[in-house]
């Protein structure tokens, strides 16, 4: 079973990863049919879980303290670009480029 | 013709009133320097883990109770995915499985005709409450071609109520809006002040002919007020009429409503149906909540978090106030929706009944008519009337007792109002510069008797505490 064109357009378009080659795809191809393995277990009536800690599993609440922050100059040092202790980006989310514009395999196919 | 039906419903996000954040310590503050309000976890850097604010957690609870739902025992967290400069993750935290609360009931009222003379309550069903993480600010430098990130509201916790389309028109939209953030407020759970961004409303419009399937639904975001809930909302449903009646479509999109120009448009960024991937948030176990019966014995009290100890504290809410009000002193439910809906003018009205002989049914038209519409037409909220409740209750006793005659009481409010604004100049005038009092009536223009005599008497009275004498002089 092969995943077609205009999903794995769309995967690419999603996730913003590049499939790149035929190589890239059939590694999906075998991630799904990997995934697909679980279909063989019959979990009709079985409630999903979350964890395998099931109920030993505390989710801890924390106190409604101020405990962090102030720390502008360590954040703003991870930026490429910055302007006045803002993060700069580019004005809004670029578009990936349509499939005949971009160098990628798929329109092969 | 056939008869169009409009159906609205409305999703809320209220920020939670808390010092820190949903899943870190960083401060909830509005206007900070630009990401000063960022912990690691907030900027999204490697190896970071959410932790869960308690208090965020019992403000979930107790909107979730006063909104009549059920609250659920255990809920979940989940991730919501899309790409934006503001939401640093690539996802946010959300509870799209199974939130903290579903299925309540939010009660509103409001005028059935334009004469403001009868009030009718109507329902909307509320579907659910979650919360979830806000996002940054962006900031749209279109002369650089650049966006600027402060993300210092990334990671503020939010509620996110989603209301059933229970409602027909921008008028119920906004009444029910107003509900909601008086109950907020009431609760402490949000301050739900839509000019700082705390309270953001975004409404799902459709119109269909009766008997026929719901029509496609617009979403229409960047409402900035309550007036403008109504305004959008009324614009669109006629939008989709008047496209529908000419035999257009409707597009199932998303529309910002422009306040200068009064109507709703296309929003930019004009994206292919969005996928979210929703998948469960995996450092996060489920949030178990506990009531009287099911609270555990040998846990660390700071860990738990009981729903019945928590609606046992539940303060009065707004429709409760109201019934007490109208119970207490007889006045119309009409009134006593005024009353809620001025900031501290329940407090004035009940401070005056205390102090006067007056009858309350008769106070309150003092309260509603004089005083409401002279601080209406300032812009002085009920903490900066220049008169207090004390002064009033005064004025109304003189009245009571035939001290002044009821003419002049008529305009009495009013008057007293005038006078001490624009007396508090004249004081601080006196007191400083030397002048004597008419020449800083003279210079200031204000609308002070131009008797000297009289003047200084009044101001005397008044430093000396003697309202009685003030009043009728000022009236009599």
């Amino acid at each position: 079973q092969k995943v077609s064109v205009e999903v794995l357009e769309r995967l690419e378009h999603l996730a913003l990863v590049d499939f790149r080659d035929s190589e890239g795809v059939e590694r999906l191809h075998k991630a799904i049919q990997f995934a697909d393995q679980l279909h063989e277990v019959n979990t009709d009536g079985v409630e999903p879980m979350d964890s395998v800690l099931e109920d030993r599993w505390c989710l801890y609440l924390r106190e409604d303290d101020v405990t962090e922050g102030n720390c502008t100059k360590e954040l703003l040092k991870n930026a490429r670009e910055k302007v006045e202790e803002y993060f700069v980006a580019p004005p809004g989310n670029i578009p990936l480029p349509k499939l005949e514009e971009r160098g990628t395999f798929l329109q092969g196919s | 013709l056939a008869p169009w039906i409009p159906v609205v419903g409305l999703e809320i996000h209220a920020q939670i009133s808390s010092n820190s954040k949903l899943f870190s310590g960083s401060q909830v503050q509005f206007a900070a320097p630009p990401n000063s309000l960022v912990s690691f976890f907030d900027a999204s850097l490697p190896g970071t883990l959410p932790v869960l604010n308690r208090r965020c957690v019992e403000a979930a609870v107790m909107t979730g109770l006063a909104l009549n739902c059920s609250i659920n025992k255990k809920s979940l967290f989940d991730r919501k995915h899309y790409f934006y400069a503001d939401l640093p993750a690539g996802y946010q935290i959300t509870q799209q499985r199974v939130p903290i609360a579903v299925n309540g009931s939010l009660s509103y009222s409001l005028y059935i005709d334009n004469k403001m003379s009868q009030m009718v309550t109507k329902t909307v069903r509320i579907k659910q409450i979650q919360l979830e993480q806000d996002s940054g600010k962006s900031l749209h430098d279109d002369t650089r071609s650049q966006t600027l990130v402060d993300l210092n509201r990334a990671g503020v916790g939010l509620m996110e109520v989603v209301m059933e389309p229970d409602m027909c028109c921008g008028e119920e939209a906004a009444a029910a809006v107003r509900e909601l953030q008086l109950i907020l407020q009431t609760l402490g759970s949000s301050q739900a002040v839509m000019a700082e961004g705390q309270l953001r409303v975004d409404a799902n419009v459709s119109v269909h002919h009766p008997g026929e399937p719901y029509g496609v639904r617009t979403e229409v975001k960047n409402i900035n007020s309550i007036r403008f809930l109504a305004k959008a909302v009324d614009y669109e449903i006629q939008r989709q009429i008047e496209e529908l009646e000419n035999e257009g479509t409707i597009l199932n999109e998303t529309r910002a409503f422009d306040s200068k120009l009064g109507c709703t448009v296309p929003m930019r960024d004009k994206e292919a149906k969005q996928d979210y991937r929703f998948m469960p948030e995996p450092n996060l176990p489920p949030l178990i909540l506990y009531d009287a019966k099911s609270l555990p014995a040998n846990m660390n009290h700071q860990q738990v978090i009981n729903i019945d100890w928590i609606h046992e504290r539940l303060p009065d809410l707004p429709s409760v106030k109201r019934e007490k009000l109208v119970e207490q002193y007889g006045i119309l439910p009409e009134h006593s929706f005024t009353l809620l809906n001025e900031d501290g003018l329940a407090e004035f009205f009940e401070s005056v009944v205390k102090q006067t002989q007056m009858k309350p049914k008769k106070v309150i038209g003092w309260i509603l008519k004089d005083l409401l519409s002279y601080l209406k037409q300032h812009s002085l909220t009920v903490k900066e009337s220049p008169v207090s409740s004390f002064l009033l209750a005064d004025l109304l006793n003189l009245l009571e007792r035939n001290k002044i005659s009821s003419t002049a009481a008529k305009q009495g409010t009013t008057d007293l109002c005038c006078f001490y604004c624009d007396f508090q100049v004249l004081v601080e005038l006196w007191k400083g510069e030397g002048k004597t009092p008419l020449e800083i009536v003279k210079e200031q223009e204000l609308e002070l008797l131009q008797d000297e005599k009289e003047l200084e008497q009044i101001c005397q009275a008044v430093i000396d505490g003697q309202e009685n004498e003030v009043i009728i002089m000022v009236l009599g």
